[in-house]
């Protein structure tokens, strides 16, 4: 099994989730996260005093997947999330160890 | 305010029922403006000072009451002592005065008049706040107070509006409190600043304002209940300067919003909400010792001039590197003095008084006696409150512990927070306060840990 990560700008949540709905994904969890990097932060001004706010709002998702859906669904979440401008975020996968259905008891993959 | 004509017995005003509500209802006005103040200050700050923020205005509502019902009317508008100070034992407690007693020259209740003061009195040291954002202990607050409206607001009032007070006497113009209101607040808030000093991480850490909409309705508020503290200023007198000072109010604060819009417009690149609620309010400020003497188009220069200047004057504070947390200094000091000086040039003579300003062929006169009654109350009002700042510092301390400030004042003060974000706070409900209290400051307290240490081994007991 697989975990994959992604971190990515909000307005893309619902293209993101409709896409994975699509491919088959089981769930997903969504997170409100802040965060910057490459594209740093962005100025705001109160009275005249200027901030570099250098943590940018982005959502983070992550998707529980069996190994062999994982390269395909990175995929797809990639291109759900892209808008070609800097700031468009990062997935990533790691390998998980275990997974158990709470309700069941399932574990593994059936527990996805 | 109204200068009391002299009259004689024969043709005194009589009570008249229009002036005595439409003064209740300014009165009321006056009241809500220090809900508004508090919402205005407690939007500017960060999330975990939100409440001391707003506690710091209403905490005046109560004590000031008690203190201008006590003493402090007689002190500002009793009878006049060396023209310093009033005094009249009958107003002592609002015993001694009748229900149906004039006040002197008007056509209003004592009562009423006694009330409508109140609530500037109220609102003019909650203004101070502002400045002290973050980092003052709760009960130091509510002893600077006292200390404050008895030794700097009910003499400085007496001064500019007793009828025997020196800056009424020289002719200073100063029709609904730009000297006794905003100058005197805003040099108050200087003056403390400069002995309690900055807040952690003032210049470095982003310090932004947490809740822009809280600003705009709290401006939305002042704009509001100004109309009373201003048009009320005329007490009711039925000579149009009331309907004259509503309308300059309105169009200077229009004025004095689009200045400071256009102004962070081409020196910062956007018009902000916090630029368009502190517009207003300068506005309001400049016009509030003006509106009385100036011409609607008059008010349009004082306003653009506020504007301007208040916008300019907030960035002073990074420059000197005094800490005006929410720009007190900024707005009302600046603001007062803008506007208290402006009637020099502006006063079109056709308003409260004869008295005409520079532009109008006045001469340089009455701009004179501005500036001596400009000079007077911000030097008073600085020197008394910085003394006033460091007795309580050195007696009980002013600020809080630097571990609190940071930590948020709201909890170590108040015992609460100003926003439950999750839903998931946790916890447990009890009746000990008290400990968890001592907890967030870092206190022991005796007895209490023993006590809960006894419960917990009864439980496992059980």
């Amino acid at each position: 099994m697989k975990l994959i990560t992604a971190v990515v700008k909000p307005h893309r949540l619902d293209e993101i989730k409709e896409a994975l709905q699509a491919f088959g994904a089981h769930g997903l969890t969504v997170t409100e996260a802040s965060g910057h990097g490459r594209q740093r932060g962005h100025t705001e001004v109160y009275r005249g005093a200027e901030y570099t706010v250098d943590l940018v709002p982005k959502i983070r998702i992550e998707v529980l997947t069996e190994d062999d859906d994982a390269e395909q669904l990175i995929e797809v979440i990639v291109k759900a999330a892209r808008t070609g401008k800097i700031g468009d975020g990062k997935v990533w996968s790691l390998p998980v160890e275990t997974a158990v259905r709470v309700r069941t008891g399932e574990r593994g993959p059936d527990a996805l | 305010m109204a200068p009391a004509a002299i009259t004689l017995a024969a043709d005194a005003p009589k009570l008249s029922s229009a002036d005595t509500g439409f003064m209740l209802i300014c009165s009321a006005l006056v009241m809500l403006m220090t809900p508004g103040l508090a919402f205005f200050y407690g939007g500017m700050v960060r999330v975990k000072s939100t409440l001391n923020m707003l506690m710091m205005s209403f905490i005046s509502l109560g004590v000031v009451t008690l203190l201008w019902m006590l003493y402090g009317f007689s002190m500002a508008f009793g009878a006049d002592r060396g023209s310093l100070i009033g005094w009249t034992s009958d107003f002592v407690g609002f015993s001694g005065i009748g229900k149906a007693e004039l006040w002197p020259g008007h056509t209003i209740p004592v009562l009423v008049f006694a009330v409508f003061q109140l609530m500037f009195a109220i609102i003019t040291p909650a203004l101070i706040s502002g400045a002290l954002a973050d980092r003052v202990k709760f009960t130091a607050w509510a002893l600077f107070l006292v200390l404050w409206a008895t030794v700097v607001y009910f003499p400085v009032a007496h001064w500019v509006w007793g009828t025997g007070g020196w800056a009424y006497q020289l002719g200073v113009i100063d029709f609904a409190g730009g000297t006794a209101v905003h100058i005197n607040a805003g040099a108050a808030a200087l003056g403390v600043i400069l002995v309690i000093g900055k807040r952690v991480g003032f210049k470095k850490d982003p310090m932004r304002p947490h809740s822009l909409p809280l600003v705009m309705l709290g401006a939305g508020l002042l704009w509001f209940g100004w109309f009373g503290f201003n048009a009320g200023s005329w007490l009711g007198n039925g000579d149009g300067v009331g309907p004259l000072m509503f309308v300059n109010t309105q169009v200077a604060t229009a004025t004095a919003m689009l200045a400071w819009l256009a102004y962070e417009k081409l020196r910062h690149g956007a018009f902000t909400t916090l630029g368009a609620a502190s517009g207003a309010v300068a506005g309001l400020v400049a016009i509030t010792p003006s509106g009385g003497a100036v011409s609607p188009l008059g008010a349009i220069a004082v306003g653009a001039v506020a504007g301007v200047v208040c916008a300019m004057a907030v960035g002073l504070k990074y420059r000197f590197g005094y800490d005006d947390s929410l720009d007190v200094v900024g707005v009302h000091m600046a603001g007062g003095v803008t506007g208290s000086l402006l009637i020099g040039l502006f006063a079109s003579g056709k308003g409260q008084s004869a008295v005409k300003g520079l532009f109008y062929g006045g001469g340089p006169d009455q701009l004179w006696k501005q500036c001596a009654g400009v000079f007077a109350v911000l030097a008073y009002s600085l020197l008394a409150s910085a003394v006033l700042a460091f007795l309580l510092d050195r007696t009980i301390g002013m600020r809080v512990p630097e571990e609190e400030e940071v930590s948020g004042i709201d909890q170590s003060q108040h015992a609460e927070t100003a926003y439950d974000f999750t839903g998931a706070g946790g916890g447990v409900v009890t009746a000990v306060t008290v400990p968890s209290l001592a907890a967030v400051q870092g206190k022991a307290v005796q007895g209490m840990a023993t006590q809960s240490k006894a419960k917990q081994s009864k439980k496992v007991d059980a």
